[in-house]
């Protein structure tokens, strides 16, 4: 039963190798999620769900439709909390914080302060470059204007968006191409210095040249921010991601090393998702 | 093999043809309408247009048609418009942002909800009884532009709160997303993100309301408007500080819709001449109204997204 590498993996230089810009050593824990169970209404959506996020280390999460990837991830910023007939039991421990992200006591204003996100299709404001990089810190009170414009370029630059809107930066943000827009998202969750980066599947709809920016560009975010990942995209999960969660209809099936997970998980599960059996 | 071409071939015919038939009769109807609506107007202008010069728009009503002229007329009708659009289009974009935002989703919110589309389809009369006993009797406001103002706004809000809810809700759920994403409080995400991005449908519904309030005759009527007045309500801008007065609020008035309902009761000849003229005036408003509507539909949706 023991199937040697699968494919994903056995293409060259697509796995660990890539991922120079890792911290080394052993990472620390940057939030855990102990037992979290979700419902829409009286649908459950996620049944107990329980792994560690560590510190400055790219997070996947993995699995077939529906099953439940995307929910897990809006937990994180209590994203739900925006439709009615909800509700959260367990936990997200963010270290360092002291706070339970999902706790009915944490107001979601708080925990969307704590906690960037970008969406699957990008969609910035329909203001300009400058304001859609700013306006979270304009919720955060930011008046001031050369604190502002050294925030706005010290995240375009980190997204790698600075030289191509330097000079345009009171153009509106819909000038921009798929790829720069979504690049923009990114900035415009970066601003605040989130503690964590959510992308939900951040490139599902770009093309395959933006789509490798972006790869890149989460290869150089890590070095300073906590991501976690969505993707339906096991190649991409392979070729970004330190740890790799794999779900399956709303519990987790498996969590360890990106490696291990897709060079030789512990679930038979697992191993028929990541070869392609089934999804 | 050809019988198979064949029946694909005749298909395609039968196909065309539907295709063809629904066009024609399309095409027909429109014809018919357009047409329709064309001579009213060119009928209305064959009558009216020769009457209007500038005379026309600076004298008062008089006995003597040549000499009548729609200066109260249109003076209170853009007043009664400002205090029409003042209080229906903050009311009805407030109502309707709270309804699709703010408002819990239950029972009480479904029967709101019916209750405005209902209103929406109340006869315009039965407005002007209910202004008639509630502002001007039970709150002795008189008949007065502040209630031809009032009772119009009340005609038009359904309107104007129904094409903000539409308006709101079309706002793509991405863009609140990630706005309440960045941590935006809700008053944040609807001042900042949504009431921009809804502005285009939100001023087409104010402006058809508000093209609808123009022409309205009967809540006028049963509130009491004057159908003849020779003089104007107190000038809104004066002089002295503070330079504005709101005593043209408490002034009588007169409307265009009312002036030529007068006019055309009189038995002479030249007053229906003027009544024309006065409809073609209407018309014009109306129209100026609806393109400044477009222009900034477009203008606003271009700045919204390229």
């Amino acid at each position: 039963m023991n199937i040697s590498a699968p494919s994903i993996a056995s293409q060259p230089g697509s796995i660990v190798d890539q991922k120079s810009s890792a911290p080394e050593g052993k990472a620390s824990l940057r939030a855990s999620v102990k037992d979290l169970k979700f419902w829409y209404g009286k649908f459950q959506a996620l049944h107990g769900v329980s792994m560690p996020i560590y510190d400055r280390r790219v997070t996947s999460i993995i699995g077939p439709s529906g099953c439940g990837k995307s929910t897990l991830l809006r937990c994180f910023n209590r994203i739900h909390d925006l439709y009615p007939g909800i509700r959260y039991e367990g936990e997200i421990a963010l270290e360092s914080e002291d706070v339970n992200l999902v706790s009915k006591s944490v107001d979601p204003i708080l925990v969307r302060l704590l906690v960037g996100m970008v969406f699957q299709k990008p969609n910035p404001f329909p203001k300009s470059i400058f304001e859609n990089v700013a306006a979270g810190l304009y919720v955060r009170g930011m008046r001031n204007k050369s604190l502002l414009h050294a925030r706005v370029e010290q995240a375009l630059r980190q997204a790698a968006l600075w030289d191509e809107v330097k000079d345009r930066l009171n153009k509106p943000a819909y000038e921009l191409s798929g790829g720069q827009q979504q690049r923009l998202c990114i900035a415009r969750a970066l601003a605040p210095q989130p503690k964590l980066l959510l992308l939900d599947e951040p490139t599902s709809a770009l093309d395959p040249i933006a789509t490798a920016k972006i790869e890149e560009l989460i290869d150089q975010l890590v070095k300073d921010v906590t991501i976690i990942i969505v993707t339906h995209n096991m190649a991409q999960a392979a070729r970004i991601s330190h740890h790799t969660a794999f779900m399956h209809l709303g519990t987790l099936v498996e969590f360890g090393e990106t490696e291990q997970i897709f060079t030789n998980p512990r679930e038979k599960k697992t191993q028929d998702y990541v070869t392609g059996r089934f999804g | 093999m050809t019988s198979q071409t064949k029946s694909e071939g005749r298909i395609v015919a039968v196909s065309r043809g539907q295709d063809m038939a629904f066009a024609v009769l399309g095409v027909a109807v429109l014809v018919l309408a357009m047409s329709l609506l064309a001579a009213l107007i060119i009928d209305l202008m064959r009558d009216g247009l020769s009457r209007i010069d500038l005379q026309f728009l600076t004298e008062f009503p008089s006995r003597r048609p040549a000499s009548a002229g729609i200066l109260s007329a249109w003076v209170g009708t853009t007043l009664i418009m400002f205090v029409t659009a003042l209080l229906a289009i903050p009311l009805g974009v407030g109502a309707g942002v709270y309804l699709e935002e703010y408002a819990p989703k239950n029972w009480m919110t479904d029967v709101i909800d019916v209750n405005i589309s209902n209103l929406a389809g109340v006869p315009s009369i039965i407005y002007g009884l209910l202004a008639l006993g509630f502002f001007v009797y039970a709150l002795q406001l008189g008949q007065t532009i502040l209630v031809g103002g009032l009772v119009l706004a009340l005609l038009i809000l359904p309107i104007v709160i129904v094409a903000t809810r539409e308006a709101v809700r079309s706002v793509p759920s991405g863009l609140r997303e990630s706005a309440y994403g960045v941590g935006c409080n809700r008053w944040q995400v609807v001042w900042r993100y949504v009431l921009p991005s809804a502005r285009p449908g939100i001023l087409t519904g104010a402006i058809v309301g508000l093209s609808r309030a123009i022409g309205e005759t009967a809540p006028i009527i049963t509130i009491g408007a004057l159908t003849f007045i020779a003089f104007l309500p107190p000038s809104p801008l004066q002089g002295t500080p503070p330079f504005v007065n709101f005593d043209w609020l408490d002034s009588p008035f007169t409307v265009m819709p009312i002036q030529m309902f007068n006019w055309l009761s009189r038995p002479q000849e030249a007053f229906h001449v003027n009544a024309a003229a006065t409809g073609v005036l209407l018309l014009l408003m109306t129209l100026v109204m609806n393109g400044f509507a477009i222009f900034l539909r477009y203008h606003l949706r271009r700045s919204l997204r390229t």
